[in-house]
């Protein structure tokens, strides 16, 4: 912008900062907001994580890397980080796999496109605290329909969110039924957008099994797709939370402990604000190293313009 | 190249309806070996239908489809060994242009298991069939003027190299013919005409049977063997250029080959000959006094006389050979199109008065419905 003006009246270098000024004052109201809402917290958010500060403590001490030597011994951190991890572990591929074959199944069907993309889309657009409710139901140990139904295959009852054998796997259940929806949407809005004559051509070049097929247009042709969703669905795995706090409160004895709920005990029971801010700093740092993963080197290969 | 003994082709009252349109009513075609046939007509005509019904993509309601002597009806687009290429292309965006290439080869000849990555390197005899593989990739793009496209993708090349890639992919692998749906609609005039010329010789080489898609009539005239044209689901008339521009079947045929168009006049029967306004043309046709029909007469079989078609030019539109006159005609209310050399053209001015004239053999005359009438000389009386 300023180039331009300078080669347009090369004499008059006033006018060019003239220019800049005008650039500044136009883009301030979107700097201002962004600073304010989304850079500062995060700064601030970091600060208090050097720090002692207790909700409604009158004073605070810098503590420097206190919390995070804290946490790196905090036997709870530890189960919830390694409960966060394996929960995306098992619910990304699960519902990501799922998901593709369910939208594949639906596409290549003639009818009931639309009901079947609604059907699998409820469970995204209802409140997952209600619904939690029903799953606390099906899932009670004496009175559940899914022991109800083992039971007549001779399996004993299991507790599912009661015993910390099996609570993981019971979040991670829900969660794959939580993500399913949503995967299976973006798929079958990916595979709309697939020309429908590389198809024509691939079945003139050869490919006589839809396994061919999949593997010479369907895939290579989602990829755009498959990024944006291992991406998203990897972000709204990290941030489970709300089934553990309506199921299982993080028990029994901890055993569903998870990064974001360690971080509300920590913040909003303990009212431990540095301590949690710390936890949040480890959360946000595990999501931004995803976003670079996906910009700096998958981005790369799934573009093919 | 070794030439590939192109095969023939045989459509049998093939018949299609999309719901209650029916976009292909009874079409029969038989094409020879190595022959190159356009099929051309407006667009929505069900040519492309036709080609998808040919290359096994769409089924036909009614109808049979023959390659090579062979039934192929019940056969599907993979089995037919014709290859295709679309108007849009269709190249794997992110295969480069040497796998792109490929892919009919590696489909054909390498096993389901052999395609898997990693595992094909533990099957005896993969070295071998890549390498002829890429050796014959290597050779259609040498043809082709590829050579030193091989590592791009799609997206990094210009619309006549992907166009030249489409073709490079459909004849790799020798098939016994060619379907072509309107390939060159997507390149600019200038780029056309080159491609024309190239489709044409690379057909001369390789003597596959051809069958070329397009709406363009320049096209279907400059390049075919023989053209097929289709309207509203009809194919109304079959042969060669030349057979269909001298002596259209049917006033749609006469009226959708030639730039520019033929001229559509008016006119009546009467026992004396064809009375088109004022002026009387000396032939009869074998049709009752007072019967209606089409005078169709070429732009460029019209020339100036003394007497004739009385005209007021409107309109000079000078092509440098030629020159196209566009003038009136007050006897029957129409225009008329004119293609005059210069030194005819030299003396016309807007709005002078002119009189213009045709070969009697240059008429065509169509009858109400538009089918084609043959006339005779007025001296030869239908009496006598």
């Amino acid at each position: 912008m300023r180039d331009a003006a300078v080669i347009r009246v090369p004499t008059r270098a006033s006018r060019a900062i003239g220019e800049a000024a005008a650039a500044w004052v136009l883009c301030a109201p979107a700097a201002i907001s962004l600073f304010l809402l989304l850079l500062g917290p995060t700064a601030a958010l970091l600060l208090l994580s050097f720090t002692d500060w207790e909700l409604g403590a009158p004073d605070l001490a810098w503590i420097g890397l206190g919390n995070y030597e804290e946490l790196t011994t905090d036997p709870v951190f530890r189960i919830a980080l390694r409960n966060t991890i394996s929960y995306v572990g098992v619910v990304m591929p699960l519902s990501i796999g799922l998901g593709l074959a369910v939208a594949l199944l639906i596409e290549g069907g003639v009818r009931l496109r639309a009901t079947f993309r609604a059907i699998y889309f409820l469970p995204v657009v209802s409140l997952l605290v209600a619904m939690a409710t029903a799953w606390q139901y099906l899932l009670h140990p004496t009175i559940g329909p899914v022991n109800r139904l083992l039971a007549m295959v001779g399996v004993a009852p299991i507790n599912w969110l009661g015993s910390s054998d099996w609570v993981m796997t019971s979040l991670c259940m829900i969660g794959v039924w939580e993500n399913l929806g949503f995967v299976v949407v973006l798929f079958m809005a990916g595979l709309t957008a697939i020309p429908k004559e590389l198809y024509a051509a691939a079945e003139l070049d050869g490919a006589r099994s839809a396994l061919d097929r999949f593997r010479l247009v369907t895939w290579p042709l989602l990829g755009p797709t498959t990024l944006f969703v291992v991406t998203i669905t990897a972000i709204r795995c990290l941030r489970v939370f709300d089934t553990v706090q309506a199921l299982t409160r993080g028990g029994p004895n901890n055993a569903s402990q998870v990064l974001l709920y360690a971080m509300y005990q920590e913040g909003f029971s303990y009212f431990r604000i540095g301590y949690s801010a710390a936890i949040t700093v480890v959360f946000l740092a595990i999501v931004l190293l995803l976003m670079l993963i996906q910009t700096r080197i998958l981005d790369r290969r799934v573009h093919y313009a | 190249m070794p030439r590939d003994t192109g095969r023939a082709i045989l459509i049998e009252g093939v018949e299609k309806s999309f719901g209650k349109t029916s976009v292909l009513k009874d079409v029969s075609l038989a094409l020879r070996e190595g022959e190159f046939l356009s099929l051309v007509g407006p667009s929505g005509c069900g040519k492309t239908t036709l080609l998808r019904i040919i290359a096994g993509l769409e089924s036909a309601d009614a109808g049979r489809v023959r390659i090579g002597g062979i039934d192929v009806t019940g056969l599907r687009a993979a089995d037919r060994d014709i290859a295709m290429v679309f108007q849009n292309y269709a190249l794997y965006p992110h295969l480069t242009v040497s796998q792109n290439l490929a892919v009919p080869l590696v489909m054909r000849r390498l096993s389901a298991l052999e395609r898997v990555p990693l595992l094909r390197h533990l099957i005896p005899g993969h070295k071998g069939r890549c390498a002829a593989i890429d050796a014959e990739v290597r050779g259609a793009a040498e043809m082709l003027r590829l050579g030193h496209l091989l590592a791009r993708r799609p997206a990094e090349l210009s619309g006549g190299q992907r166009q030249r890639v489409a073709l490079g992919r459909a004849l790799v692998r020798h098939p016994s013919a060619f379907l072509m749906d309107e390939p060159l609609s997507n390149l600019d005039a200038e780029l056309r005409a080159g491609t024309r010329r190239e489709i044409v010789e690379l057909h001369r080489r390789a003597g596959v049977t051809t069958i070329y898609v397009t709406h363009d009539q320049v096209e279907a005239m400059t390049m075919s063997d023989r053209v097929a044209v289709i309207m509203e689901g009809e194919l109304l008339q079959l042969g060669t250029p030349r057979e269909v521009y001298e002596n259209p079947v049917d006033l749609r045929v006469a009226g959708f080959l030639g730039s520019p168009r033929i001229n559509i006049l008016p006119a009546v029967a009467t026992p004396e000959g064809i009375r088109l306004g004022g002026s009387l043309l000396p032939m009869r046709a074998p049709l009752p006094a007072g019967a209606r029909l089409s005078v169709g007469l070429r732009p460029e079989a019209l020339h100036l006389a003394r007497d004739g078609l009385a005209a007021v030019v409107e309109h000079q539109e000078f092509l440098g050979a030629e020159v196209l006159i566009h003038a009136r005609l007050d006897a029957v209310e129409a225009r008329v199109t004119a293609k005059l050399g210069i030194a005819a053209a030299e003396p016309l001015r807007l709005g002078d008065a002119i009189h213009l004239r045709a070969d009697w053999r240059d008429v065509l005359l169509f009858g109400e419905h538009g089918q084609r009438i043959l006339a005779i000389p007025a001296e030869t009386s239908l009496d006598a």
